[in-house]
């Protein structure tokens, strides 16, 4: 009991940190940097994606016994497509300007790899508690990376956050920051953090092995 | 190998029967939200089109559409295709104060939509409002976020047509100061503008007033509309 309860809390922070979607896996970078010019529209998409996900994970471990092999990729599409399309009408309804500035980015999420890949390597494959708390990782995952990347991307390039001036009138704005150019760069530099990150602690295991090694 | 004997086991029945069921009950659901949801985004689009006539006509109280049929311009609220409507708007008095017009056509994205005031009197443009546009950010989208650039639309003849020239190098009444780095952006709204015009000017002036053509109760109706 106690073990299985310590999977599905891995299950659950795997997405955030050791398996980050955007940050280790690099997946979905379209909306990644597509749509990251600003904190409001990263976590609109972030918002968007994690439904997403977690809708279409729950559905496809539910069904994951009557689904034949043969064609349970376009099932999972009908399923994740479903779901986008009731988000794109919600977000119209309810936030129709920032609903405006994602355009044909919300439609898009059918095409976010993350997602279908999520489905097929483990939703598929799991229960329905695990798949779920796996999405729900993942999604937490991919949200954060986009809220950072717009988030640094806005401080930057408008001299903003959430649309709230920072530096007043003299900040010339770095306008390259939320054009494609700043998106690259700002996940590139990113990235370089998170691989940085990774190879001190491998270097510290490495340097604990040895002395574990040299001292009896 | 394994999958090759799973396969086997399935008909070929079964996998039709499992896509259609999924297809089927997506569009169930598809449906029932799109259903739900078309009320509110009609309003909404409804309202900022309208917001739209107020800020690009100064001075309206009160609008009535106009749509263009059989070479006649006529009073219809309902009209269904928007390109061919145009907006009337009057001040308190009931007098006529210009017309609203949209127009759209391509950008360097995609396509823009806008809106402008006009007034027959003066022929002048007297108001901008970007409606739609997917503009590259920083750059394209000061066609509306540049208080500057819009500013050129406050008042700017028509005659003999709209141009847009190197920012700071404005002489004309006619003319418009592009924004640098934006050039295809801004050459983009003063064409569509020119467009609109050019479609627009002829039938209005053949149509004369078309405040004749309004009954008075129709006029009352309207300002009760907007006070409500």
């Amino acid at each position: 009991m106690v073990k299985s309860k310590q999977d599905a809390y891995q299950e659950f922070i795997k997405g955030l940190w050791r398996d980050n979607p955007v940050f280790v896996q690099v997946l979905g970078m379209c909306p990644m940097l597509a749509v990251t010019n600003s904190a409001v529209n990263a976590v609109a998409m972030g918002g968007a994606t994690f439904f997403v996900l977690v809708a279409s994970s729950f559905f496809v471990s539910s069904l994951r016994n009557w689904i034949p092999r043969q064609v349970r990729i376009s099932t999972y599409i009908i399923i994740i497509a479903t779901f986008v399309t009731v988000t794109d009408f919600t977000l119209q309804a309810l936030v129709p300007t920032i609903h405006k500035e994602l355009g044909a980015f919300i439609p898009l999420i059918v095409a976010n790899c993350m997602i279908l890949g999520r489905q097929e390597a483990f939703a598929s494959r799991n229960s329905v508690r695990l798949a779920v708390l796996d999405a729900l990782g993942m999604a937490s995952g991919f949200f954060l990376a986009l809220f950072a990347l717009g988030s640094v991307r806005e401080i930057l390039g408008e001299g903003a956050f959430f649309g709230i001036d920072l530096f007043g009138p003299n900040f010339e704005p770095w306008v390259i920051m939320i054009l494609p150019p700043g998106g690259f760069l700002t996940l590139g530099l990113l990235l370089l953090f998170f691989n940085w990150l990774q190879e001190r602690k491998q270097r510290l295991v490495q340097r604990l092995d040895e002395m574990e090694a040299e001292s009896p | 190998m394994n999958q090759q004997s799973k396969r086997a086991d399935v008909g070929s029945a079964r996998l039709v029967a499992t896509l259609a069921f999924a297809g089927f009950l997506s569009g169930l659901i598809i449906v029932s939200v799109y259903e739900a949801t078309l009320p509110t985004i009609t309003t909404y689009k409804a309202k900022v089109l309208r917001e739209a006539v107020f800020k690009v006509l100064p001075g309206t109280v009160s609008l009535q559409r106009l749509v263009y049929r059989n070479g006649k311009l006529t009073a219809d609220e309902q009209a269904e295709q928007e390109e061919e409507s145009i907006f009337v708007g009057y001040d308190k008095t009931g007098q006529l104060v210009g017309y609203a017009m949209p127009g759209a056509g391509p950008g360097f994205q995609d396509i823009i939509r806008l809106l402008y005031g006009y007034l027959p009197a003066q022929r002048r443009v007297v108001g901008m409002e970007i409606l739609e546009s997917r503009e590259t950010p920083g750059l394209g989208d000061k066609i509306y976020k540049d208080a500057e650039f819009v500013a050129n639309f406050d008042a700017l003849s028509v005659d003999p047509e709209i141009v847009a020239v190197k920012k700071g190098r404005k002489t004309g009444p006619n003319q418009v100061d592009a924004i640098t780095g934006a050039t295809i952006s801004s050459k983009a709204v003063v064409r569509i503008i020119n467009e609109a015009n050019g479609r627009w000017l002829p039938r209005l002036e053949a149509g004369q007033n078309p405040v004749n053509d309004l009954t008075l109760k129709s006029m009352q109706d309207m300002e009760q509309d907007h006070e409500r």
